[in-house]
């Protein structure tokens, strides 16, 4: 028997996938767009409904990783459930609310839960992908937990299939295992762009494919723009146009008061960048 | 027979019904005792474990009602007004009483009468009354009057003057025992005789609302436990639905037929009347719990108490309202009582240039309660880096470094037994501590965003501005970049 209250609910999420703009529908499959050219490989995108497996290229330091999700999860609408166990949190660092804005993630669309071990963090985000609400959840166990095994991934795509909501599984620490992924990556950072020694540029990934159940495998590497939320082919030899003096460190703060929107925002941070 | 040590001798405090017989009393000194019976067993008094015995009785006793309040060193005090139908009038009510709390291997003595005082002094003196309605003058007349829990120094004074029955303090006019023993007296005399009422302060606080469900039999099977609860959940859901109101915290009670009590607790997020979201927090908090509710040899009270609820209007959903598909509230619940509330959190922005304040995380339970509004920074330029790590340490690590001058960017720098040749640099971001804050005299940061060979980005800072601060400023990684 359903309620008023489900059936509305059901009515809601129809007319959402009908509107969407970002869930492109390639076989039927709603997908979250990264961006050209990684969506020729992935037939569209990161296909909703299926579980995305992230390894870390560097030994030690996972925050490539964890950034990568943190760019899903800006590109992706709707609320985001971020699931840590306690040993990434002390090998990794935090999640810091004003960095996750600095890289065009609202802070408050997410949710984390800390779990204490492997099998907590598989738990929860089970129990995250049976509701509807999260449109992203982020699972990151620590190393390689014996209860994360090709069932136990089976399980969460098998969620995952069923809400339709994008799963991310972040690997740091770990080496690849047979999986029910449909997508396997290697995240690791790039050197990004600057002429100058004293001048970063914004953050740059190395995003090597290694699984891929849709298409073709490949290895591209990404320049982030935090402000327009999108990755851009990194070019090695940056354009001269997109350069830009040295700054020093206290830029001005954007403008604040009313909440703005994405242009608006763009149109703002043009106007500082520049 | 138990003794303990009072005032330099040690004395009998409680004998059991064979030292009674053989003449035994408290207060007796235990030499003498032993002096009439030299192969007594004695036992030493244990205040602490008495106490923690009467609590355990007590929250044994809130199967009755939960108006239960423990009374001096060996008694507990039950508000049984308006329950006592639920039993069978007042005579089963005082049975029930006394056959359940003997069945667990005490002696009982109990009274049932109007006021708190009176009903205590008559379970002491003369257990197995129940007084009617206004009865209690003529009921307590011929008691003693240390029934009136009275300070020894009064007490004497009473005994002195010959006034040792209380039907004999009732005949003194009230303004002379108030000029000679104070007010004190006259209170503890209305209180016996029911003309001043004194409330009992329960051991707990008293839930909003309660469900319970009795068995004739107790019940040992945990699945029809939960789906008493789910039962008892829809009932409370019933009850505040009228009252437009919705549970914000629940307190579910198994009372086990042997004298324990277990109790779970669960909260949610928003006001919520979904009887089967409760019901599946409970099904959630059962499957986390460390000891598992074990039934012994079965439940046969369980109860479901509201401890807190808000306001909770009917609303009309519309299509083109807000989605309530997007609403976390009943994942955050069931998560927050599976892995408790402290680890399910949400950021929260907070107006301070310090990363760590600045960094805080809350309960996601608690955010409904209305947050502090501070806006974020806003994503970075074009063209730019972020201004702060993605993930921050809890704690900064110490880091090795080199550096070209003593204000500037390291060179090169060990972190983790790892050397990281610096490429890019930006800084000093120069943060001073928030002396107005804390009170505590830190050293102010240079903040350096730098990336090495490889790409990988750190913030550093190093403590102390050189010269002025500190002649030897240590270096630290406070956060990664993505």
């Amino acid at each position: 028997m359903t309620t008023p209250r489900e059936t509305l609910a059901a009515l809601r999420r129809s007319v959402a996938a009908m509107e969407s703009m970002d869930g492109l529908h390639q076989g039927g499959r709603a997908c979250l767009p990264l961006g050209e050219p990684l969506d020729g490989a992935l037939a569209g995108g990161l296909a909703c409904g299926a579980l995305h497996e992230v390894f870390c290229g560097h030994r030690g330091v996972a925050t490539a990783a964890v950034g990568f999700a943190a760019m899903v999860a800006a590109l992706a609408r709707g609320p985001v459930v971020w699931i840590r166990q306690d040993m990434a949190a002390s090998e990794t660092g935090a999640l810091h609310g004003a960095g996750c804005a600095g890289l065009g993630l609202d802070p408050d669309r997410l949710v984390l839960v800390q779990a204490r071990d492997g099998t907590g963090v598989l738990r929860a985000a089970e129990e995250a992908l049976r509701h509807h609400a999260p449109r992203l959840v982020v699972a990151e166990p620590w190393g390689e937990p014996e209860v994360l095994d090709l069932t136990a991934t089976r399980r969460l795509a098998l969620r995952a299939a069923e809400t339709g909501a994008l799963a991310l599984l972040l690997r740091p620490a770990a080496a690849p295992v047979p999986s029910a992924a449909l997508t396997r990556w290697v995240v690791s950072a790039a050197p990004s762009a600057s002429g100058r020694a004293h001048e970063l540029g914004p953050p740059v990934l190395t995003l090597d494919l290694i699984r891929n159940r849709l298409g073709p495998l490949g290895r591209w590497t990404m320049e982030w723009d935090a402000d327009a939320r999108s990755f851009a082919p990194f070019l090695r030899a940056a354009t001269p146009h997109r350069r830009l003096p040295a700054v020093p460190v206290h830029r001005p703060p954007p403008p604040r008061g009313e909440p703005l929107l994405g242009e608006e925002r763009a149109a703002t941070g043009q106007r500082i960048a520049g | 027979m138990v003794a303990e040590t009072r005032a330099q001798a040690r004395r009998i405090v409680a004998v059991d019904e064979e030292a009674a017989r053989c003449g035994l009393f408290p207060g007796l000194a235990l030499a003498d005792a032993r002096a009439r019976l030299p192969d007594l067993a004695v036992a030493e008094a244990d205040a602490a474990a008495d106490h923690a015995l009467l609590r355990a009785l007590a929250a044994f006793a809130e199967r009755w009602t939960p108006m239960v309040a423990p009374a001096g060193r060996r008694g507990f005090l039950i508000d049984a007004t308006g329950c006592a139908h639920l039993f069978g009038g007042e005579a089963a009510l005082l049975a029930d009483v006394h056959a359940r709390i003997g069945g667990l291997g005490f002696s009982v003595q109990c009274a049932l009468a109007g006021t708190p005082r009176a009903a205590r002094a008559l379970a002491r003196w003369r257990p197995g009354q129940i007084v009617p309605a206004g009865g209690e003058e003529a009921a307590v007349r011929d008691l003693p009057v240390i029934a009136l829990g009275l300070d020894a120094e009064t007490r004497s004074s009473l005994s002195r003057l010959g006034l040792d029955r209380i039907a004999a303090l009732l005949a003194q006019p009230r303004a002379a025992l108030a000029a000679r023993f104070g007010d004190t007296l006259l209170t503890r005399l209305d209180e016996i005789t029911g003309r001043r009422d004194a409330p009992i302060s329960p051991l707990r606080p008293m839930p909003l609302h309660v469900a319970e469900r009795r068995f004739a039999d107790p019940m040992a099977d945990p699945g029809t436990a939960l789906a008493v609860l789910a039962d008892l959940a829809r009932e409370l859901c019933r009850l505040l639905e009228r009252q437009g109101k919705g549970v914000r915290g629940l307190e579910a009670g198994f009372f086990r037929s042997d004298g324990q009590v277990r109790r779970l607790q669960t909260a949610t997020a928003r006001p919520t009347r979904d009887a089967a979201h409760l019901a599946h927090l409970f099904r959630e908090r059962l499957a986390s719990l460390a000891d598992p509710l074990d039934p012994g040899f079965g439940f046969d009270v369980i109860r479901l108490a509201v401890t807190a609820c808000d306001d909770m209007p009917e609303v009309q959903p519309r299509l083109d309202g807000p989605a309530e598909a997007d609403d976390l509230a009943p994942l955050v619940d069931v998560l927050a009582t599976r892995f408790g509330a402290d680890r399910v959190m949400r950021f929260a922005a907070r107006d301070s240039h310090v990363p760590e304040a600045a960094a805080r995380t809350l309960p996601a339970q608690r955010e409904a309660a209305g947050r502090p509004a501070a806006p974020w920074p806003a994503a970075a330029p074009a063209g730019l880096p972020p201004e702060r790590p993605l993930t921050l340490f809890a704690r900064p690590e110490p880091v090795e470094t080199l550096a070209e001058v003593p204000d500037g960017p390291p060179l090169r720098f060990r972190w983790r037994r790892v050397l990281h040749e610096v490429v890019h640099a930006e800084g000093p971001e120069r943060l001073a501590p928030e002396w107005w804050a804390e009170g505590v005299a830190a050293l102010s940061r240079d903040y350096f965003r730098v990336e090495d060979q490889a790409g990988l980005r750190f913030w550093l800072y190093r403590e102390g501005v050189y010269g002025r601060e500190t002649a030897r400023p240590g270096w630290f990684v406070h956060g990664l970049f993505a």
